[in-house]
């Protein structure tokens, strides 16, 4: 295997705050594909190419992604079965 | 959302780190581990953002610091510390990330683990836990190259008998202080069985570095007996520039 270039969910709080009131990197989520259950900012980040993939830290399988195109901002994120967010600990998304 | 910082102090912690401190007007608060991204723009619009890990303790001055390592091929990094100046007004989105924190009401034991600038957030929360005085007993590992390489040393040999001060462990990985009793070399099983907290008093800990640092002292701490759900990681990738 090359290099791993990956980081971590924690990444792409920036990058998710441009979209979410608060921050999802703490939260709880559930892979669709494997059903594995973890933190979004355990899942794999890759931030090389023209926007953010997350991808599930136990299966690979793309959970989330975040692309910019001129004024567009798109996000796909059909991988996530649900995020679960605990309300007491709750972060502005650095807006 | 993006803000607006002013560079209020400059400071460097090595030949190739400087610590810049903002003072942000609107700043909401941060905790200890939250880190922000910095937009540098230039004249034409090209514009380019990296993370940086917060080093500040929570305040209530609405500062925030960042200690940022000169890469020789970086993009930000040369800028940020060789040309800003103080009075310079910078644009900065967070404080960001709710996971990798340290919170005063945590009680339990700390275990925290650095790998190079992976110090950073760490430090955040050393200083967070010290103005807090925070109830559980710190201990950081501090993987190094060499002894000109670590941040913040003069505040990490606080004064023996200063109750709240962690007990720090250096590995140095190339080059170690005359006469250093240790070995020299990588973070391995041993020293993570000699100086890290038991697993049996279930401590969190925190881990910072590049990613292959990362995987490899979770995976020691894995061994060592510490479940998986009580170790908290945040990497820092190749392009980042990340501290």
């Amino acid at each position: 295997m090359s290099e791993d270039h990956s980081l971590d969910g924690n990444a792409a709080a920036g990058p998710l705050s441009m979209i979410f009131a608060v921050d999802v990197t703490a939260a709880e989520c559930q892979c669709a594909r494997c059903g594995a259950i973890s933190h979004f900012a355990r899942a794999r980040l890759y931030m090389l190419g023209p926007g953010v993939v997350a991808r599930c830290a136990g299966c690979e399988h793309v959970l989330l992604r975040l692309v910019r195109a001129g004024q567009r901002l798109l996000l796909e994120a059909r991988g996530l079965a649900y995020l679960s967010l605990d309300t007491s600990q709750l972060q502005e998304s650095g807006s | 959302m993006w803000r607006v910082g002013t560079v209020v102090a400059l400071r460097d912690e090595t030949a190739t780190a400087r610590t810049i401190t903002f003072e942000v007007q609107d700043w909401p608060g941060h905790l200890a581990g939250q880190h922000v991204d910095v937009r540098l723009t230039s004249p034409d619009g090209y514009s380019a953002v990296r993370s940086y890990s917060i080093a500040a303790a929570p305040n209530a001055e609405r500062r925030v610091e960042i200690t940022v390592e000169r890469l020789p091929d970086g993009e930000v990094s040369p800028y940020l510390t060789q040309q800003v100046a103080v009075g310079d007004r910078l644009e900065l989105r967070g404080p960001l990330g709710g996971w990798f924190v340290w919170r005063p009401e945590q009680t339990e034991p700390i275990q925290l683990v650095a790998g190079g600038s992976g110090i950073v957030p760490l430090m955040a929360m050393i200083r967070s836990h010290r103005s807090t005085d925070g109830a559980g007993a710190l201990r950081l590992l501090y993987s190094v190259r060499e002894p000109g390489a670590v941040y913040y040393r003069a505040e990490l040999e606080a004064p023996a008998g200063e109750v709240s001060a962690p007990k720090v462990t250096y590995a140095f990985t190339r080059a170690a202080p005359k006469g250093w009793p240790g070995r020299i070399g990588r973070i391995d099983a041993a020293l993570v069985a000699s100086t890290t907290w038991p697993s049996k008093l279930v401590p969190t800990c925190y881990v910072c570095g590049p990613t292959s640092f990362v995987e490899s002292a979770a995976g020691l701490l894995v061994a060592a007996g510490n479940s998986p759900g009580r170790i908290r990681t945040e990497r820092f990738g190749p392009t980042g520039e990340r501290q």
